[in-house]
């Protein structure tokens, strides 16, 4: 008796867990908590969600309402504890009903098709019965061809009492396109978690001609405490070889390896360089066209690999994708950086020169004396006076102004602006290109490694192969009972579709067709 | 001629088209519904002329490959793309069904959608790609998701009218639940026409309207009178749609739809567009996103809307199975699913954006 009780509660755990009852539950309430994340901002400052708090339930409720949403880790909703047990629940869910109804499931789909008996006949929803012309014999080659040529099924046949019984099915295994679909959300799953354990997300600023070995976590302590940064001077001098670093240190290396999960520094295991950032814009306009970045991978002192990444044209090496993610000027970029021009001589000689801010060079083959005298990012006129001024602070019209000397004296000057070619050319016919101001912008990358994008692509596939079965193909299966009446044939044809019955219903139509005609033709 | 020429043409065919169609509705006569089908696939042709001419006007200027030309890379072009899949899904329907009385309810939808692109004031020039659109995902991911939308607003069209058909008395939950939600829309619609009217100068795209002007004109109004009298117009057609819908019902059940065509469509149109929203919507969406900002899945608004979109189609799809939960239940569930996915496309884009923003106009 115990035992018996026993055994019921954990079947009704169990019919609990395989439930579709259960499956409609988590789907709502991941959904009505998803649109909470929506309208609370996630890991925001919690400034913010204050005030969109007050913008919905007035300023006196916002601080209590924010305390007790925080506390219920709706802030950072998508990893609370709560939120993870749904997942779990879910998870759960597509397990057991995949463990209780899929042997029920596999044996239909395994089986092979069998004879049925007269009345087993009368209960089908698609039914044709038409008599044709014509022996037992020469009917039964006549509807084994048209099933063949028709439908693409290959017909069995058994002898009975009154003639002949020919049955096919096909698509038994479609029947497992749920069963894929609800397992590929597992791996999907899965492959997040993985992801989630032993891959990392960072990002890395890189200025123009700097080198990095590490990239930086979001969620680590950023505090730029001088610990902090005497681990990352250490290694960085070490160019990112960590047992010359702890050496530095006077540390061990694992100790230094805590430390720096700690910091959130996260060792590349190679060197990456950011030769130059460059943005192109559409024509004259300062719409973004491109925004690139030419990166170098150094490793063990050899540059291994090159490539112009830009957004969608990612960098990988060693399981390690850098993407283009942001960019920006670097802190007294104009004071360090390099200036580059490209001098055209009237004869067509080109020749590419560097200065500094403040600086001077003389232009080849003249006694002209080249001074920088100025730098905008973005040079713009005033409509109504045409006095220069400084539209943004980003790097979106470059100009320099050159004042131009012979001898001590000033001779002439000017605006020379990177992306207009009239401003290049100098009064005797040569021509001074400003290429760029090299070294005052860094490009801001994203940095991921996650060993569980390919479980979690292998789930996607899965999941589409999966819901085309379940949704566009079917299980279809059709008996066809030959009745001999002397100089006819009586067909009488049972077919059944587990899926848009419709569809097989009209093929059947057509095989009917098919035959009918053959028969005409047979006269 | 340019493509917005044909847009308009397009645009005034269907809105033609949907008079004739209610027309057609009233009368019953069958000369009326050839005319209707008629105007609706000049229509239609004129819009995939105007589409393709767009494709080409945009790849002669963005020089980027005919791939990356697709006109589907703003809030206009993908209502337009929208308006058109509806039509061809209502032109197979159709075809297929031999039934013409659906016309009455599917080109509302178009002509509606194509009404909020004047109403807001959108931005209808050709923009050169920002940096992150440029990827060959972008023609497959919203294409697809788009041809899932329309499919999923025509089960949202059929299941209405099963609502409207099944519903039996006013007190009934399904009931007050057709009306009332429908109300709800007209009324939202009609308000956002009253800001566009009154703000007109003022509104440069949407985002502005609805950042800065919405509702401005009626239920937040700095009078206090046009507000109290909004609110008061807005619930009193309300209770009048509640009072009077039933009248719909005669107006349906007159033709020979029945409830059992309504509810095979709004499952067959769910079943098609669930797995072409799967894959060209989240799993293209999340490659997509992995390619260019190297995370798949971040919880961001948009994907977090169309998860939501996604759940409530596997609830639709799921409880069908359930005993019990046949027939009104279900078209609740599909209804509640399309207003899901009109928020996933506009409502993270236009009002979440500005929640977040604190009214700053900049």
């Amino acid at each position: 008796m115990e035992k018996e009780k026993d055994k019921g509660f954990i079947d009704r755990i169990w019919d609990f867990f395989a439930s579709i009852r259960l499956a409609i539950v988590v789907f709502a309430s991941l959904a009505l908590t998803s649109v909470i994340g929506t309208v609370l901002e996630q890991n925001a400052d919690p400034e913010r969600n204050i005030r969109l708090l007050a913008k919905l339930f007035g300023n006196a409720a916002a601080p209590t309402l924010f305390n007790i949403f925080e506390s219920l880790g709706f802030m950072d909703m998508y990893h609370s504890w709560w939120f993870v047990t749904i997942l779990m629940l879910f998870a759960a869910n597509l397990i057991i009903c995949s463990i209780d109804r899929l042997p029920r499931i596999l044996k239909v789909a395994k089986e092979p098709i069998k004879p049925l008996l007269e009345d087993r006949f009368k209960g089908f929803g698609i039914k044709k019965e038409f008599v044709m012309n014509g022996g037992l014999e020469k009917t039964k080659g006549a509807v084994s061809q048209s099933i063949k040529k028709v439908l693409g099924f290959n017909p069995s046949e058994v002898k009975e009492e009154s003639g002949y019984q020919l049955y096919s099915q096909k698509g038994n295994y479609t029947r497992l396109g749920v069963y894929v679909t609800h397992f590929s959300i597992l791996v999907i799953l899965l492959g997040a978690v993985i992801g989630i354990f032993f891959g990392f997300k960072g990002f890395l600023n890189l200025p123009e001609g700097k080198t990095y070995s590490v990239a930086f976590s979001r969620t680590g302590s950023m505090a730029q405490t001088q610990e902090f940064e005497r681990v990352l001077n250490a290694v960085e001098a070490s160019a990112g070889n960590l047992q010359n670093a702890s050496k530095l240190l006077g540390i061990d290396e694992n100790s230094l390896r805590t430390m720096m999960r700690k910091f959130g520094i996260f060792p590349l295991g190679f060197n990456i360089r950011c030769d130059m950032f460059n943005v192109d814009f559409y024509g004259k306009s300062d719409m973004p066209k491109a925004y690139r970045s030419w990166l170098s991978v150094i490793k063990d002192g050899k540059e291994v690999m090159k490539k112009i990444i830009e957004v969608n044209e990612p960098l990988k090496y060693e399981g390690i994708t850098f993407y283009q993610a942001s960019y920006g000027l670097v802190p007294g970029g104009v004071e360090n950086g390099i200036f580059r021009f490209k001098v055209t001589s009237k004869e067509g000689k080109t020749e590419e020169l560097n200065a500094r801010f403040g600086g001077s060079f003389t232009l080849p083959g003249t006694t002209l004396t080249a001074k920088i005298e100025d730098f905008s990012p973005a040079l713009g006129f005033d409509q109504a006076t045409n006095r220069p001024f400084t539209y943004a602070k980003q790097m979106n019209n470059p100009a320099v102004l050159i004042s131009f000397f012979e001898s001590g004296n000033r001779k002439f000057g000017g605006w020379i602006l990177k992306r207009y070619p009239e401003t290049w050319a100098l009064p005797d016919g040569y021509t001074l290109e400003f290429l760029d101001l090299w070294g005052s912008q860094y490009t801001g990358l994203q940095v991921r490694k996650d060993p569980g994008v390919w479980i979690v692509y292998l789930g996607c596939i899965a999941m589409a192969v999966g819901l085309f079965t379940a949704f566009f193909m079917s299980h279809r299966r059709i008996w066809v009972r030959l009745i001999d009446e002397r100089n006819t044939t009586r067909v009488i044809i049972g077919a059944s579709a587990n899926k848009n019955k419709q569809a097989f219903e009209r093929k059947v139509d057509k095989l009917v067709d098919h035959l009918t005609e053959t028969k005409k033709g047979g006269k | 001629m340019d493509s917005s020429t044909l847009f308009g043409i397009a645009t005034m065919a269907y809105i033609l088209a949907m008079i004739i169609y209610i027309v057609y509705l009233a009368f019953k006569k069958p000369q009326i519904g050839v005319v209707a089908t008629t105007v609706t696939v000049i229509g239609f042709i004129t819009q995939t002329f105007a589409i393709l001419l767009r494709w080409k006007e945009f790849y002669d200027i963005g020089k980027m490959g005919i791939l990356r030309a697709a006109p589907l890379t703003n809030l206009y072009e993908s209502l337009v793309f929208f308006v058109w899949c509806l039509i061809l899904g209502y032109l197979i329907i159709e075809f297929k069904y031999k039934n013409r009385s659906f016309g009455a309810f599917i080109t509302p939808i178009a002509g509606l959608a194509l009404a909020f692109i004047d109403l807001t004031g959108m931005d209808k020039d050709i923009h050169p790609l920002v940096p992150a659109l440029q990827s060959n995902w972008l023609l497959a991911h919203v294409m697809m998701s788009f041809i899932a939308y329309s499919t999923f607003a025509l089960a949202f069209g059929t299941a209405l009218m099963y609502l409207i058909l099944k519903t039996e008395k006013r007190t009934e939950p399904s009931y007050i639940f057709w009306t009332v939600t429908m109300g709800i829309f007209i009324v939202i619609l009609g308000a956002m026409g009253l800001d566009y009217l009154t703000y007109k100068v003022a509104i440069k795209n949407p985002d502005v309207l609805i950042k800065s002007f919405l509702f401005k004109a009626s239920f937040f109004s700095n009078s206090t009178a046009v507000s109290l009298i909004s609110w008061i117009v807005a619930i009193a057609f309300i209770f009048l749609l509640w009072r009077y819908g039933y009248l719909l019902k005669k107006v349906i059940s007159a033709f020979s739809l029945s409830p059992e065509i309504l509810d095979e469509i709004t499952y067959k149109s769910i079943a098609i567009g669930f797995p072409i929203f799967t894959l060209g919507g989240l799993i293209f969406g999340a490659i997509w996103a992995d390619q260019a900002w190297g995370v798949y899945w971040s919880w961001d608004p948009k994907e977090t809307w169309s998860l939501i979109s996604w759940f409530a189609y596997a609830f639709f799809l799921h409880s069908r199975l359930l005993r019990g939960w046949k027939g009104k239940k279900i078209a609740i569930v599909a209804v509640v699913g399309f207003v899901m996915v009109i928020f996933t496309y506009l409502g993270v884009n236009l009002l979440l954006s500005g929640l977040h923003s604190y009214g700053s106009m900049e």
